[in-house]
């Protein structure tokens, strides 16, 4: 080992170290500055809401606001459903049983965020050409299940977390 | 440059000029050789700094009178129109200024492309006005945030949702955007604040765009470099000055139309309704300026792919320099790109038409091949047409073709050998 090569070897060590350090530091007081902009804990605060489906008749749908976003409940109804689980998964862009997409035995009722998974936009119910949902912002059609057929939105609309607290009761979230 | 040569006259001045050379930037500003020739698209320039400026002014006044909060900031914005003095007019002028900045830089972009003025040796000042252009766009979506109105709310949720396109972290950044869960509260606070930072942003860019341009030093329609100072030039001031003067004095005519008898032509009457997260407007429209890159996003049949190509559109631009193979600088003397030049104005003309329209039928088949004829121009006309075009002949010096008196170039180069 020659000695130009030795003392360079403990600059380098002295260099690596302080800039390692700057880093470190540099990196504990950016992230405070960048992670306030993520939802705060009153954000966070709102995340379930509970709603009264009893008044709701079949072939109707509601829409109420969880999280800032609109959710549609939809009561199906039995032709509805037919329809909806008579498509063979190979027509759907992102295949999905509409099985899935509802909680057992409670058929009827599709619970969903009614954002389209394109750009956000909230769709119109009744509406494009397979009778569910149709997104005027960019043209998605979406189907009974709330699946998208035709547009650009790459998937269906999101199926948030739910449960029925009783027989008339959603909580969402 | 001057700075070296000039000495104030005054002993005061020479004492803080020895400490600050503001006077000495000032002679240089005043006395900067400019080429004799520049015809009236050089003014808007000149025009743009004055944008940004009223821009800077109404929006601080603004600001002033204006609250940034879900509930109150539809009501605090007709209160500037309705209770505060002359608010009706500052807020008019502040967001018809808005489009206003955009038309000047359009054809301020626009006289580059076709002068050739993004070429070596300019193109960091080519660089550093597209950051421009990207932080004029920033601020002007955050600004149209702001009223709370039905397309400001919409307008958030579907650019900040472009976002989400992104794999894996898509949908974190999004909610990072917003602060909530969709467009709410916190998503408004923050672009207030930073819609009041990106002009200040833009300013000390401007800075750094005069600085690039005064060291080599303006463009001209001739496209070739000239001597500095020589019989080429004149002095800024006063030729350019009283020229740039008069340009802006009609400028303002026309921006004083819009502010006094079409103050919401360019606006979406739908944004005096109040934002409503439950109903998504019939029509969502962006601001007429951002319409091309619109028609680009939705003629493509893939999120994530429109998101790319939007992007690309404009950041195609920053590479412009190295895609044009061309030698010669100005379209005058360049027979084919002319041509070329004008099919993209029409391009992005009609890009922004079907931007407009509904995202369907005829608008659809226009848009896709308005997108793709965008992309060809720079990735595959512009390096082939630098190649294979016969350029004309281009003259030696500005005063020469001229002061001859012959229109037929007779001392000028032969095509373009030494440039």
């Amino acid at each position: 080992m020659d000695k130009s090569e030795k003392k360079t070897t403990r600059r380098d060590f002295l260099f690596t170290t302080s800039y390692t350090v700057g880093a470190v530091g540099l990196g504990a007081v950016i992230w405070p500055l960048i992670d306030q902009m993520n939802p705060d804990k009153a954000q966070k605060a709102l995340a379930t809401t509970e709603v009264d489906i009893s008044q709701i008749e079949p072939g109707k749908s509601i829409t109420v606001l969880w999280r800032g976003k609109p959710v549609f409940l939809k009561r199906r109804t039995q032709e509805e459903i037919l329809e909806a689980r008579s498509v063979s998964l190979e027509e759907l862009p992102h295949p999905e049983k509409d099985e899935e997409r509802v909680k057992n035995g409670k058929d009827e009722w599709l619970v969903m965020l009614g954002v389209c998974t394109h750009l956000g936009c909230v769709p119109l119910s009744n509406k494009g050409d397979y009778k569910g949902w149709f997104c005027p912002c960019h043209g998605s059609h979406y189907d009974l299940s709330g699946r998208i057929r035709k547009g650009p939105a790459p998937k269906n609309m999101e199926i948030p977390k739910y449960e029925f607290v009783d027989a008339n009761t959603i909580k969402i979230g | 440059m001057s700075e070296q040569e000039y000495v104030p006259k005054s002993k005061a001045g020479k004492w803080f000029n020895d400490r600050l050379p503001l006077l000495s930037l000032a002679s240089h500003l005043t006395d900067y050789p400019t080429p004799k020739n520049l015809n009236y698209w050089w003014t808007f320039g000149g025009i743009l700094t004055f944008c940004l400026l009223t821009q800077i002014i109404t929006g601080i006044v603004l600001a002033m009178h204006y609250v940034a909060h879900a509930d109150l900031a539809f009501a605090s914005v007709e209160h500037i129109m309705r209770d505060v003095n002359y608010g009706w007019l500052i807020r008019y002028i502040h967001s018809n200024g808005a489009s206003m900045f955009f038309l000047a830089v359009y054809i301020h972009i626009f006289r580059s492309l076709f002068y050739g003025s993004y070429k070596s040796p300019r193109e960091i000042i080519w660089i550093l006005g597209l950051m421009i252009y990207l932080l004029m766009m920033a601020a002007a979506f955050m600004g149209y945030v702001l009223p709370w109105g039905q397309m400001s709310f919409w307008g958030a949720t579907v650019i900040t949702n472009l976002f989400s396109a992104i794999p894996l972290i898509g949908d974190s950044i999004t909610t990072w955007l917003w602060g909530a869960y969709s467009v709410d509260n916190p998503t408004l606070t923050r672009f207030f604040s930073l819609h009041y930072l990106i002009p200040f942003l833009i300013l000390g860019l401007v800075v750094l765009h005069i600085w690039a341009l005064h060291v080599p030093g303006n463009n001209n329609p001739v496209g070739i470099d000239i001597k500095k100072p020589s019989k080429d030039t004149v002095p800024f001031h006063p030729y350019i000055t009283i020229k740039d003067a008069f340009a802006l004095l009609l400028f303002m005519i026309i921006f004083a139309g819009f502010v006094f008898f079409a103050p919401n032509v360019l606006g979406h009457s739908d944004n005096y309704i109040q934002a409503n997260p439950m109903v998504t407007p019939a029509h969502i429209v962006p601001e007429w300026y951002l319409l091309p890159f619109y028609a680009i996003l939705r003629s493509v049949p893939d999120k994530l792919g429109g998101v790319i190509l939007m992007f690309g559109a404009i950041f195609i631009l920053f590479v412009l320099p190295w895609l044009d193979t061309s030698k010669v600088r100005s379209a005058v003397f360049r027979p084919i790109y002319r041509q070329f030049f004008w099919i993209l104005v029409i391009d992005v003309l009609v890009l922004g038409y079907v931007g407009a329209m509904p995202a369907e039928g005829i608008y659809l088949v226009l848009a896709r091949v308005g997108t793709i004829y965008y992309f060809l121009h720079f990735i595959v006309i512009l390096p082939v047409v630098g190649y294979l075009e016969k350029t004309e002949p281009v003259p030696l010096s500005i005063s020469d073709p001229v002061l001859s008196g012959s229109a037929d170039y007779s001392m000028a180069k032969k095509d373009n050998e030494k440039i």
